[in-house]
């Protein structure tokens, strides 16, 4: 890996004059203020950004040409959007539990925060790097269901609720299929740290070391995590067209942009796990061949974050292209696609990484 | 079918209003849910939101006038409407349009239902939650109504008919235009299979869904593509043909199913059936009059008069009761809708909410429809 | 055996369509440059074709001398389904034959009522309605919608007949 694109120079640069003006402590605290900061600009950032996206490439499958009012190619539309969310009266309904109902955007807003702390974008930028990364993130996503059947129940309206019950029921579904395709790449990577898997990809991505498992495994994941985002084919917890709005129909202002946002924070939480796990997140294109070494070489020349945040795009892009092609299913069918198909096909597949593994059959 | 309204385990039913405004009920119709959970034990209808009086009104406007008023009623099917009422004058007056007049209605008819069955496909595939069907129907419909404002100067309420014929004629480019449309969407026709009917999430949601057997849609009256989906042979083109039905061969969709997934198809089948009504007619438009000599001011003779034609959304009949004067006595139109509706409950008892929908939107309401 | 077959079958052939749906977005998706149908309209409005048959307004046909062809017979008035024409007629005297004629002062359309139904034009026996191709018509106040569609100083043409 080409050193000049590593990030760690940078922080590390920083750390040091830091350190030479103030106690550890302050440091510490310094760095904290510093990091948090950037992070929410960075999560307000990309919420802009995939929310705009997401309506372009919506506009484009639609032969429609999206928003192009604000901005060169309508590039402000989400952030006067935004703008205008934030300038709304905060409406609290009447019968609403009001305690709850105030704090369920902030739960769902929290977890995608929790588990970007621990995604490495590019070489050295990370925030954390936990030797237990994997599992803190799937910890951390299990969260956000609270926040979407809390802003259900406490919303005293029925069709929230129904969106609320739905959304839980669905997503403590998915989450085994999303840790059980998550675990088969452990697997292979034999590390919980994410920089450590992306590091083992050094010679080649996953997905095409590891075999048809690894394919399966990657169809899997996009499939539930779909899922466990509340998107797509999956979105029936908002099922605008059955249940007017689903679990944020009474939310409106600022409190509904949060429920909305994390809807696209999550997206980039799931397409960056699935990046890291099956295209060797911020690793670039390399062929695990001897006469490959001129080829590699030359993909290092192209830096870690433009091919971190390409793999995410295109991931997203896959989630996006679901999205506006499928049809919603039904609950009963959502959870039947999962106990009765993702969920056996998961063991099966983990077992035959498995064995893969122990034969050491990959490359 | 019949659920058991108290659940075994204790659990309470609680209602749900969906409408007067909801996404999926496509207008101001209120539904009264009666949920256990997810399924639905009872719904109920509650209508009238978008009643304008069109019926007594129409009491008060001449026969030339009433045309324009059908035009609110299924908006969809606007030209259809239009010819029941002209052709109802027609025979009470027993006058013979021209075969040219009939010939352009027949075609106009055709355009309308292809056009009201391409907004119902797009909006069902909405309903369903992919939202870029709606957009590539109406895509195609644009065609539709483009050739509609050439001709007929409006693109959805067009009152092109009236009595004794129609109120201009043909645009030079109308052939041309049709055939071109034709031609394009013989192509992006089997989109919509790719796109829905094929799609499994679709067949899964649909098939076997809102079941509605052969004697319960002829003693419901459901008639239109929802009832010939139940195998019920409504098609008043075939049984009573008008216009120029009589002259094009056509087949009447019959389907056994009788679920969604049959209501669905009926009306794809339908659109090549009226693709293929349009080809055979659109060369030989024969030259005549559009207009048979009419006196300035219509009556009818004293009498009760009955015409019923095929919209897109079943059998409308127009029912006058004439006292000899320039204005009707009494107006009575069996819209396809109303009926249509009433068999709501009895075929979603028992299904999920998502069903409803689904049930919904094969069935192809139009709200003002049954409200009038 | 068989079900296990069905089974894989069953998940085959569903992704399948699954990829046939994605095909035709995805191909609408990377030639939305050619498809994309959506109009630019308050851009376009140069460029937007309208057909001449199309029903914006009901208007009076003036030529160029200013006059037109009512005579004030009130037809349209009848044809209206909903009242929205009210013909306000006066009497002058004819020089030459020293009768009164009847003429029309006021020719006065309530579009807010209109439904463009074209009854009106086809009703008139001396072609002096028409429909215009206007398409911008909102209006902040009601009572802009109320035209007098003969121009002020216009008069009739002579060679209509009454
Ligand atoms: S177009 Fe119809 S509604 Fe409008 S003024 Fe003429 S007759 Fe009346
Ligand atoms: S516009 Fe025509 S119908 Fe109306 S009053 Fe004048 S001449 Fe008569």
């Amino acid at each position: 890996m080409n050193a000049i694109y590593d990030f760690s120079i940078l922080t590390g640069g920083i750390h040091e004059r830091l350190s030479g003006l103030m106690s550890p402590t302050a440091v510490m605290i310094t760095e904290m203020v510093i990091i948090g900061t950037l992070l929410i600009v960075f999560v307000a950032l990309m919420g802009l950004v995939l929310v705009l996206a997401e309506r372009k490439v919506a506009a484009f499958f639609q032969l429609r040409l999206g928003p192009n009012r604000v901005g060169p190619w309508g590039s402000l539309q989400t952030l006067a959007d935004f703008l205008k969310l934030l300038t709304k009266e905060l409406i609290t309904t009447k019968s609403a539990d009001k305690f709850l109902y105030n704090l369920a955007p902030f739960i769902v807003m929290l977890t995608p925060f929790l588990a970007l702390g621990v995604i490495p974008f590019a070489p050295g930028l990370q925030i954390m790097d936990m030797n237990i990364g994997v599992f803190f993130i799937t910890a951390v996503s299990s969260m956000g269901v609270l926040g979407i059947l809390i802003g259900g129940w406490a919303s005293n309206n029925k069709y929230s609720l129904i969106g609320g019950m739905r959304s839980a029921a669905m997503v403590v579904s998915y989450e085994l299929s999303v840790t059980l395709a998550i675990m088969t790449m452990v697997i292979m990577t034999e590390s919980l740290s994410l920089s450590e898997i992306i590091a083992s990809q050094s010679d080649g991505w996953w997905i095409i070391k590891g075999h048809i498992p690894a394919l399966i495994a990657f169809l899997l994941y996009l499939t539930a995590s779909t899922a466990e985002t509340n998107r797509g084919p999956f979105d029936l917890a908002e099922a605008e067209s059955e249940l007017t709005a689903g679990f944020h129909t009474e939310y409106g202002g600022i409190k509904f942009a949060f429920f909305f946002l994390s809807e696209f924070v999550n997206m980039l939480v799931v397409a960056s796990i699935a990046t890291i796990l099956f295209f060797g997140g911020w690793m670039p294109f390399h062929l695990p061949f001897e006469w490959a070494v001129g080829f590699n070489h030359i993909m290092d020349f192209i830096p870690g974050i433009v091919w971190g945040f390409g793999k995410v795009t295109f991931v997203i892009f896959l989630m996006m292209w679901f999205r506006w092609t499928f049809p919603r299913l039904r609950i009963d069918q959502i959870l039947n696609l999962e106990w009765k198909y993702l969920l056996p096909m998961n063991l099966v597949n983990f077992l035959l990484m498995a064995l893969i593994a122990l034969s050491g059959f990959y490359l | 079918m019949q659920a058991e309204l108290i659940s075994k385990d204790g659990t309470q039913e609680y209602f749900v209003n969906m409408g007067p405004q909801h996404p999926s009920t496509h207008g101001v119709l209120r539904l009264v849910l009666t949920l256990d959970g997810e399924i639905i034990k009872r719904v109920e209808p509650h209508i009238g939101y978008v009643h304008r009086s069109i019926e007594k009104m129409a009491e008060f406007d001449t026969y030339k006038q009433i045309i324009h008023l059908t035009d609110r009623m299924d908006y969809l099917s606007a030209h259809m409407n239009n010819e029941a009422v002209a052709l109802l004058v027609e025979n009470a007056l027993e006058i013979e349009v021209s075969d040219r007049v009939k010939v352009i209605r027949t075609i106009m008819s055709e355009l309308t239902r292809l056009a009201s069955h391409q907004l119902w496909w797009g909006v069902m595939g909405m309903d369903m939650g992919a939202i870029t069907t709606f957009l590539y129907a109406f895509r195609d419909r644009e065609m539709i109504n483009d050739i509609m404002e050439e001709t007929t100067g409006a693109r959805l309420t067009m009152n092109y008919n009236t009595p004794g014929g129609v109120m201009f004629d043909l645009h030079p480019n109308f052939q041309k235009q049709v055939k071109e449309f034709i031609k394009i969407f013989k192509t992006k026709l089997p989109e919509y299979d790719e796109l829905l009917s094929g799609n499994i999430i679709f067949t899964e949601r649909t098939k076997g869904i809102g079941k509605l057997s052969l004697a319960d849609a002829i003693s419901f009256g459901v008639t239109g593509p929802s009832g010939r989906a139940s195998g019920f042979a409504c098609d008043v083109r075939k049984t009573n043909p008008y216009s120029a039905y009589d002259r094009v061969n056509f087949t009447e969709i019959l389907l056994v199913e009788g679920d969604a997934y049959a209501r669905y198809k009926a009306r794809i089948f339908e659109m090549w059936e009226s693709i293929s009504i349009i080809d055979q007619l659109i060369d030989n438009i024969p030259e005549g009059v559009i207009m048979a000599p009419m006196k300035a001011i219509v009556k009818l003779p004293k009498g009760e008069f009955y015409q019923r034609v095929e919209t897109a959304r079943g059998e409308l009949g127009v029912f006058v009761v004439s006292d000899g004067n320039k204005t009707p006595y009494r107006v009575k139109f069996r819209s396809p809708g109303f009926s249509n509706l009433s068999v709501l409950d009895h075929i979603s008892r028992g299904h999920k909410i998502a069903d409803l929908v689904a049930i919904m939107s094969t069935l192809d309401l139009v709200i003002p429809d049954i409200d009038r | 055996m068989s079900t296990i077959i069905a089974y894989f079958k069953g998940i085959g052939q569903g992704l399948n369509t699954l990829w046939t749906g994605m095909k035709v977005t995805g191909y609408y998706f990377f030639h939305a440059r050619k498809e994309i149908i959506t109009m630019q309209y308050p851009d376009n409005r140069d460029t937007l074709k309208i057909p001449e048959r199309f029903r914006g307004r009901v208007v009076m046909l003036h030529d160029q001398n200013n006059e037109h062809a009512c005579n004030g017979c009130t037809m349209c008035e009848m044809a209206c389904p909903n009242g929205s024409i009210k013909i306000i007629t006066d009497k002058i005297l004819n020089p030459e034959t020293g009768k009164a004629v009847r003429i029309i002062d006021k020719h006065i359309y309530h579009f807010s009522m209109c439904t463009l139904c074209n009854l009106c034009v086809q009703a008139c026996p001396s072609n002096a309605l028409a429909m215009d191709n206007s398409y911008e018509n909102s209006v902040y106040d009601r009572s802009e919608l109320t035209f007098v569609l003969n121009q002020p100083g216009s008069k009739i043409r002579d060679n209509v007949k009454d």
